[in-house]
């Protein structure tokens, strides 16, 4: 079967030149966060890598991950990135249907057993809700463990699918669950975001296709070289914070000039993710850049942290007027007043859940 | 219609952010002087991966026009365009991979004497050795 050929004889089956081909690796590393000398390191790699055989199983989720995915620019770097994996299974977007649709997943596992790398997105309803999330008649808690059986690993792509993320959210009427809380014994890269940033997934499976490994994850299981560093570290609007200069309003004068968007709001000082550097839309821009406060969809339970417009701190100093201060005070150091701001998240949770 | 060009966008704010606000585009310039200084004298080349650095709107450009047009200017078609072109400043070059609806995939300062993927590759020209000695054949010769 096609996972046999290597990204190599892909490539070559393209037409791609040697030049083309070291451009690919040069924006393939670029895209999985390794230094601009890695590139040698990553065609050698990539010129023998095996394609792997890649299932993908949508559960409890809105198709906003598959979307965000494959209406990237086309045809594309990314693109050749899915050309060079096989991808078997995935139901909104193979042209197979039905039963033949689910034929194609079973063979393709029985054929890579042990070695098939397992995509899913959505959560999973468990307990009496769980036949309310099915597909062919059977329910995604069963395809989940079955499909999981045969893998050598497994990537939640989006929030819903690493940490529940929107169907989860109170009062989780399904009782959803993320793949991590159902499967605990072969690796986990979760891939959180609503929806993931493109480039950041196939980073990821870029990785996989070169070295063969799973990355280094962070403490919430996501790739480090895509997850290690907080938004509010890389915002090219922090010097506005570290002055203390905020918008208050979208449409204020702070706004216009660019200010930092923290009193309206933004979650960046609590969220780890890419948008500040890789960005959307073919690296045209993200959300703080359009004038709107990061959401802070990348972590657990963003959906549950009260309003997406009340600043980090209000809920613990209980007057937004106060930001400032709060703000100030965390400015001395990035990753303390991240810490700080986690802390508060914290707090005006339980005061919400309360 | 396909891609953000093909998108009517219309700016409201207008007014352009002032020059030292973002204040990311005076640090690179360091860096690249730091790197051309070690070309130099060791001969040692560097390449900054710029998509990778945070860029507040109107950086890049600034980055840009700070870097200006030199001689040297080269495009190849693999994969979408590719554009190589010298900065004002002699071993400074700028590359752009762009994707085949004209987005950029990559962006990347090098600071060499001769880009590498200016130079014909090696797997390529013994593949053209190849193609001439078979298109000879094919005519008699
Ligand atoms: S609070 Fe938000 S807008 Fe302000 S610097 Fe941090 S990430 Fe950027």
């Amino acid at each position: 079967m096609a996972a046999s050929k290597t990204v190599g004889d892909v490539l070559r089956a393209h037409g791609v030149s040697r030049r083309g081909f070291m451009k690919f690796c040069a924006a393939t590393a670029s895209m999985m966060a390794l230094p601009p000398s890695m590139v040698s390191t990553v065609a050698a790699a990539i010129e023998n890598a095996r394609r792997p055989s890649v299932i993908w199983l949508p559960f409890q989720e809105c198709t906003g991950c598959t979307e965000a995915i494959t209406r990237s620019h086309t045809p594309t770097l990314e693109g050749l990135i899915f050309d060079s994996i096989s991808l078997d299974y995935h139901h909104t977007l193979m042209a197979a249907s039905g039963q033949r649709a689910e034929d194609a997943m079973m063979q393709a596992m029985e054929e890579n057993y042990g070695n098939y790398l397992l995509l899913v997105d959505g959560s999973i309803p468990t307990e009496e809700f769980e036949s309310h999330s099915c597909t062919n008649g059977h329910t995604h808690l069963s395809m989940l463990k079955d499909a999981a059986t045969g893998a050598a690993a497994i990537v939640s792509v989006g929030t819903c699918a690493a940490y529940g993320g929107i169907p989860k959210a109170n009062p989780n009427p399904t009782k959803a669950r993320s793949v991590q809380d159902l499967i605990t014994d072969k690796p986990i890269i979760n891939v959180p975001g609503c929806p993931p940033v493109p480039t950041v997934l196939t980073g990821v499976l870029a990785h996989y296709l070169v070295f063969g490994t799973i990355p280094e994850l962070d403490p919430y299981g996501r790739p480090m070289a895509f997850f290690g560093q907080n938004i509010h570290d890389r915002c090219y609007r922090r010097p506005f914070y570290e002055r203390g200069q905020f918008a208050e309003t979208f449409d204020d004068e702070g706004a216009k000039k660019g200010y930092c968007l923290y009193k309206l709001g933004c979650k960046g000082p609590i969220t780890y993710n890419a948008c500040a550097t890789v960005r959307w839309n073919e690296g045209t821009s993200w959300p703080v850049q359009s004038g709107h406060g990061c959401l802070g969809c990348s972590e657990p339970d963003f959906w549950d942290k009260g309003s997406f417009y009340r600043p980090l701190s209000a809920a613990y100093w209980g007057d937004a007027r106060t930001v400032g201060i709060g703000a100030a005070a965390g400015a001395a150091a990035g990753l303390a007043a991240a810490a700080l701001a986690r802390g508060k998240q914290k707090k005006a949770q339980q005061e919400e859940k309360a | 219609m396909s891609g953000l060009s093909g998108i009517g966008v219309k700016v409201e704010s207008g007014a352009a952010a002032p020059d030292e606000i973002y204040a990311n585009t005076l640090p690179l310039l360091h860096e690249i002087r730091h790197a051309l200084a070690r070309l130099v004298e060791s001969g040692e080349p560097t390449v900054i991966d710029i998509q990778s650095i945070p860029m507040g709107p109107g950086d890049m450009n600034r980055l840009m026009d700070a870097l200006g047009e030199g001689e040297v200017r080269a495009e190849f078609e693999a994969l979408g365009k590719t554009v190589i072109r010298e900065s004002r400043y002699g071993g400074v070059w700028i590359i752009e991979h762009l994707n085949g609806s004209g987005g950029v995939a990559g962006r990347f300062i090098e600071i060499t004497w001769v880009p590498s993927l200016l130079q014909a590759q090696r797997e390529d020209v013994e593949a053209g050795l190849e193609a001439l000695a078979d298109a000879l054949a094919a005519a008699g010769n």
